[in-house]
């Protein structure tokens, strides 16, 4: 994916999705819209771990590979 | 911990001191996680019956659709379970240092007193999902170097399991035979040898026997060894009612446990009586 910036938005990759997010928005930005705030999960974005703490200061500029996880069952 | 409603089991001796990991004193010996449960509800109720206060929890992607849906967190009281989420599913030590960070920035963002716990895989190989040493050892290195607290997922192979101690993991983990498997203790021998190991000038060193466990005796037979603690899953998860069987896990520990600090006769080949010879009214033969 390119990270040029477009009028739809800037494009990004979510947990192995495709996904674009709006021009100059941020971390925080991206985990509200995906319903996320307040939930128990933890980002990476390009394998490095962003503490919630530092969402909203992280912005996206396009290209991000991020993953967002939680817990699930398993042994 | 709240109890049960299980029968009473016997409580532990008073003079055996609990089992402690990275300076965590737990109640319970027994370790469960928390997957293939057919629904959280019964999960809760086999955590609750075999009277567990640390549960081993996997990290994944949060689903991008229908993210308001049931987290595993809302069905686990973090207050009364120590959660210590796993590597699973990592086959390079690079990848399980990446998902640990994840697990401990999960913990950290919850307030966890075990944030820094990991129950580190590393796998070598699909089928078998039996760990892959090498892969074992350096990833041990680094999360030790960042430091976590390790729990380290390693065969019965006394000599790696000395070496993954002396790299500083907090409990050394031998497997009884492989995951899933239910075939439980398959190298008694090999185990003996790394508790002699692990616990040479250091018997307080925790050492916890993962993986395989099938059913009860399973359990009992890791305990009367000397292990420190037992980690299971799917022999409580796939039973045919697991919560019984999740109250089985919990005697069979005390059992185990009990009869370790007791100590077991030796075996012996031929018989001894337990009536005396002295005073039979019939003739010896």
């Amino acid at each position: 994916m390119s990270g040029e910036p477009s009028t739809d938005g800037v494009a990004i990759i979510v947990n192995g999705e495709h996904r674009l997010t709006a021009a100059g928005s941020s971390l925080d930005d991206l985990v509200a819209a995906l319903g996320f705030s307040g939930r128990p999960v933890a980002v990476e974005v390009d394998g490095a771990v962003v503490p919630r703490s530092r969402f909203a200061e992280r912005g996206l500029t396009g290209g991000e590979r991020i993953e967002i996880v939680t817990f699930v069952g398993g042994g | 911990m709240a109890e049960s409603g299980a029968p009473n089991l016997p409580a532990p001796v008073a003079d055996d001191a609990p089992l402690a990991v990275g300076g965590v004193r737990l109640e319970s010996r027994l370790i469960v996680g928390t997957g293939k449960y057919a629904t959280y509800a019964e999960m809760a109720r086999c955590l609750d019956a075999s009277g567990t206060d640390c549960v081993t929890v996997a990290v994944r992607r949060e689903r991008l659709v229908n993210a308001a849906g049931e987290n595993i967190l809302d069905h686990l009281d973090a207050s009364r379970y120590a959660l210590l989420p796993n590597t699973a599913g990592c086959y390079t030590a690079a990848d399980a240092v990446r998902v640990a960070r994840l697990g401990r920035e999960l913990l950290r963002d919850m307030g966890s007193a075990t944030s820094e716990w990991v129950k580190l895989e590393v796998l070598g190989d699909r089928r078998t999902l039996l760990p892959d040493p090498v892969g074992t050892l350096e990833a041990t290195a680094q999360l030790v170097a960042d430091g976590f607290t390790v729990l380290v997922y390693t065969s019965d192979d006394p000599v790696i399991a000395k070496r993954l101690k002396d790299l500083g993991a907090a409990s050394v983990m031998p497997a009884g035979s492989p995951i899933g498997s239910g075939q439980g203790v398959l190298n008694a021998n090999n185990l003996r040898i790394c508790l002699e190991y692990l616990k040479d000038g250091d018997p307080s060193y925790p050492v916890i026997v993962d993986a395989g466990v099938g059913t009860a005796s399973d359990v009992a037979v890791a305990m009367e060894l000397g292990a420190d603690g037992v980690l299971l899953n799917t022999a409580i998860a796939h039973a045919r009612d697991p919560e019984r069987m999740a109250l089985a896990m919990k005697a069979a520990c005390l059992a185990g446990r009990q009869a370790f600090l007791a100590g077991r006769i030796p075996r012996r080949l031929y018989a001894t009586a337990s009536s005396p010879d002295e005073g039979r009214i019939v003739r010896p033969n």
